[in-house]
């Protein structure tokens, strides 16, 4: 191999990891894993222990939502609600693949029969009202189950009067139940308007990934609004906006640094501080 | 006038009948019995054509060169426009028009997304696609209603929100998630009309209104057909079938129930007579503030809220 092909496979290896989502490649064997951010390969133990973490260059995984509910709150006290509230199919949609189908297999992939879940729990002894969404269920998107399961906990909270969390990952609505969906943005950011109408404080953290009629809904509606280390967040995908304005966006983009430098979040957090941030927010809150 | 592809064999039909007018006209041959009988069948053929359209037909009416605009319905329904600019932060976001006006006897806060005609027109209104300073200055319209009890009306046609590196800069997703919130807070009435394309968010931050209603061929979805075949599909041409699919029509979101009512469109679609257009929309309207000035605006909030709150199909 020559110096001048060395670099160009180098040149290669670099664009193709940059296409490359920075997760975590666990096919790798039950023992191991491999960080696509630094490329080192990482015992699965010691990645867990980190809170999903690479304990090499610190880059945050994404978690599960019932990950995210046992690192937020206090053990056992999380309690999940309307659980009862399932997909329905309501305009028959069929692409490649039929709705139906999509649904059963985000249930199995996942273990969890929507993209998020409500529920009231403690955080170092507060109460809170929760929705915790999960990415791995078709992308987080939100359909009628996440915008009604976001609404009923926003509920519950005014009848509960307690503080009201949101967790948001997700790359939109879903487009499966079109209009429907599009509605859920509605539904839910009036719900926030009957949290603030009450004076209860609603926080919102946002994660890996946070976009379109998610982002354009409940999530930046918060009182206070944090977004994870390593989040990225937007409106619009970073493929939409390059087709559109014709040119190449900084490497930055819509990160939470990004997000921050803009002014349009009060802070960025790692997740290891993360649930002794919400405490304090609560508890200065309190009256 | 663009002529729209399914109607090219309509076209025809008038183009013949315009020359058998003129073989008449030349030779001094009375054939008006002819004339009259294929001015009958042409009628006939362009009823049947536009009581079966398929979305995607309508989309092409949607988005017709020759729609009326925001600014057309300003003018044909209202009186005394006054237009009132900027965000007062910086911007006046020109995809999104707001004003106060005399409509009927009723003076109304009126907003709406703005398309041009010409590519010249488009560049100055960016197609209809508002950067986040549209918004709010939609919001502060919004405000200056609620503070002097007057309705609003929000006319939307838009292929959605901007999505550029300055729009996210200065925060679309929030700036649509506050108006929708706050319209929800609003002691008003607010009557909002699809009339052209109801892209997504985009469309959604001017409509959380106690009244929705879409133009007969206009269409509103969560995405762009296209931009759906795109991503579920893997193929952009697939747009029709996602049309299909996606239930964008008006008939669609009325059984759907989520808009109110349909108005009426002129036969050929709202670019064939404005005029007529207009009144019916206009009518739509007036009679919708006209109902809804009675309530009191803990009514007004509690139903807005209900309305949206019923939202949604899932299992039990
Ligand atoms: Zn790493």
């Amino acid at each position: 191999m020559t110096v001048k092909d060395w670099f160009e496979q180098r040149k290669k290896m670099q664009i193709a990891r940059r296409d490359q989502d920075p997760q975590i490649d666990d096919t790798i064997g039950k023992l191991w894993v491999k960080c696509y951010n630094c490329n080192s390969q990482l015992l699965r133990k010691e990645v867990e222990e980190n809170l999903d973490v690479c304990p090499k260059c610190n880059y945050h995984f994404r978690i599960n939502a019932r990950t995210r509910i046992n690192q937020l709150f206090d053990e056992g006290t999380f309690e999940e609600m309307f659980s009862n509230i399932t997909t329905a199919d309501p305009l028959k949609f069929s692409d490649t693949e039929a709705y139906t189908k999509r649904i059963s297999q985000a249930k199995a992939k996942t273990n969890m029969n929507e993209a998020v879940i409500s529920g009231v729990g403690e955080i170092d002894g507060n109460q809170v009202a929760a929705a915790i969404m999960d990415f791995e269920f078709m992308g987080g998107s939100m359909g009628s189950v996440v915008g009604e399961k976001v609404t009923l906990i926003m509920e519950e909270a005014l009848k509960r009067k307690i503080p009201m969390l949101a967790v948001t990952a997700s790359g939109g609505a879903r487009m499966q139940e079109s209009i429907l969906s599009l509605m859920q943005m509605a539904k839910t950011s009036c719900a926030v308007a009957r949290l603030n109408e009450a004076g209860l404080l609603y926080i919102t953290v946002l994660t890996e990934p946070t976009f379109g009629g998610v982002t354009a809904s409940f999530a930046t509606l918060g009182d206070i609004i944090i977004a994870e280390q390593d989040a990225r967040i937007g409106f619009a995908g970073r493929r939409v906006i390059e087709q559109t304005i014709r040119q190449s966006l900084p490497a930055d983009f819509q990160t939470a640094n990004y997000l921050m430098k803009y002014g349009q979040i009060d802070m960025i957090s790692s997740r290891a501080e993360l649930k002794s941030t919400i405490s304090k927010i609560i508890n200065l809150h309190k009256k | 006038m663009a002529i729209l592809e399914f109607e090219k064999p309509l076209f025809e039909i008038q183009q013949k009948i315009e020359e058998l007018k003129k073989i008449s006209e030349s030779s001094g041959m009375d054939v008006s019995d002819k004339i009259d009988l294929f001015e009958q069948q042409a009628l006939e053929y362009k009823k049947e054509l536009y009581a079966k359209l398929t979305p995607a037909q309508r989309i092409q009416i949607a988005r017709h060169a020759d729609r009326p605009t925001f600014l057309d319905y300003v003018k044909l329904m209202t009186t005394d426009f006054i237009e009132l600019h900027g965000d007062r932060e910086g911007t006046d976001d020109r995809a999104i028009i707001g004003g106060i006006a005399k409509l009927g006897n009723e003076s109304v806060v009126i907003i709406g997304t703005q398309k041009g005609k010409t590519t010249k027109e488009n560049l100055v209104y960016n197609f209809g696609m508002p950067q986040p300073q549209g918004y709010r200055k939609a919001l502060r319209l919004f405000y200056h209603a609620n503070k002097f009890n007057m309705p609003i009306v929000t006319l939307i046609d838009t292929p959605g929100a901007y999505p550029g590196m300055k729009a996210e800069e200065t925060a679309q997703g929030t700036a649509i998630a506050e108006n929708l919130r706050e319209m929800a807070k609003l002691n008003v009435p607010i009557i909002a009309v699809i009339t052209g394309e109801g892209c997504s968010g985009g469309a959604l931050g001017l409509a959380v209104a106690d009244r929705v209603y879409m133009l007969e061929h206009s269409y509103y979805t969560v995405i762009s057909p296209e931009g759906c075949a795109s991503i579920l599909w893997r193929d952009a041409s697939k747009a029709d079938v996602a049309a299909e699919a996606l239930k964008i029509t008006s008939e669609d979101l009325l059984k759907l129930e989520i808009i109110d009512g349909i108005v009426k469109e002129p036969l050929g679609g709202a670019h064939c007579d404005y005029e007529l257009i207009a009144n019916n929309l206009k009518k739509t309207i007036t009679d919708a503030i006209n109902e809804l000035k009675n309530y009191a605006p803990d009514k007004l909030r509690n139903d807005r809220y209900n309305k949206f709150r019923r939202m949604g199909v899932f299992c039990q």
